[in-house]
């Protein structure tokens, strides 16, 4: 690390910055959480039906984006180790290969989702209320928890564009790179909530 | 002001977790495709469980942040556990 300038630095913390970032992280960990809750309770409540509809998924394209994003949680470490050892163009490369990921998980998700749209199985269906009970819990909790972890992917990809733009234009350099620090801290938390979310809703036995 | 002290993590040492967490997701499918029933859940927990724990720890560098910050993720993590305590106390008594 070279040494630092600290006279001509702006006023800022970046520790309270990141704070702030960890205290946003929480409520939306507390989000899935309540929605973990409802499904833990109505999974005890409904078993077998949990473990039927489970059966409806494909674990196969479950484990490929699983992989997809354990990848791309790396990589979007990585482009934080390579700004802080002052490698811009490799940040700007894992940055690039963190979107790809991001892009090839909503790729599969919109084929999964696909699928079950063409029999007929999404919210507001008619065939959705005809379903037993249990049954229409496990799938209105899958769409609704995968729909709203899919829109954090989105999210996620809006913020590292954001960043990649600004690492481009050295707005994010390696003695000032929270914005990336940050941008990286929502992209991992997006694949800790789908660590939880592949084995209960895919692999419930 | 305090400003970029954070550690830099080595480019091995990411690559190394992803490794294990890739084991751990293998481990996962393979443990849950024999029918365990109750057993299933917590083996899938478990290992969930430990692969948050390295992500938080690895790629969110929360091994090197201070003791402030990481105080407060297990708080979380505990008010979580009493949450879910209490509803399934109500749950099983009602």
């Amino acid at each position: 690390m070279s040494e630092k300038i600290p006279h001509i630095e702006a006023h800022r913390d970046d520790d309270a910055q990141k704070l702030g970032m960890w205290l946003f992280i929480f409520t939306e960990l507390l989000l899935f959480g309540g929605l973990f809750l409802v499904y833990s309770v109505f999974r005890a409540k409904y078993p077998a039906n949990f473990h039927e509809g489970s059966l409806e998924l494909s674990v196969t394209i479950g484990a490929i984006n699983t992989i997809v994003l354990l990848i791309s949680s790396m990589t979007v470490a990585m482009a934080l180790t390579a700004i802080q050892k002052n490698n811009q163009k490799l940040a700007m490369i894992f940055i690039s290969i963190t979107l790809f990921m991001a892009a090839a998980f909503l790729f599969n998700k919109v084929f999964e989702w696909g699928a079950k749209f063409e029999h007929g199985l999404y919210p507001g269906s008619k065939l959705m209320p005809l379903l037993d009970r249990g049954h229409l819990l496990y799938f209105s909790l899958y769409f609704f928890m995968t729909g709203l972890h899919a829109l954090h992917i989105i999210v996620g990809m809006v913020l590292l564009i954001i960043c990649l733009i600004r690492v481009k234009s050295g707005k994010i350099h390696f003695q000032k790179y929270t914005q990336l620090e940050n941008g990286a801290l929502y992209w991992h938390l997006v694949d800790l909530i789908w660590i939880f979310l592949f084995p209960l809703m895919y692999l419930i036995t | 002001m305090a400003n970029n002290t954070s550690h830099t993590t080595e480019y091995r040492v990411l690559a190394r977790v992803l490794l294990v967490l890739m084991f751990l997701t293998l481990l996962t499918i393979s443990v849950t495709s024999y029918n365990l029933a109750a057993f299933g859940v917590t083996v899938a927990l478990l290992i969930a469980g430990t692969k948050g724990f390295l992500v938080l720890t690895y790629f969110m560098h929360l091994k090197y942040e201070s003791l402030l910050l990481r105080i407060l993720v297990a708080l979380i993590f505990v008010l979580y556990a009493v949450i879910i305590l209490i509803t399934f106390i109500d749950y099983a008594y009602r």
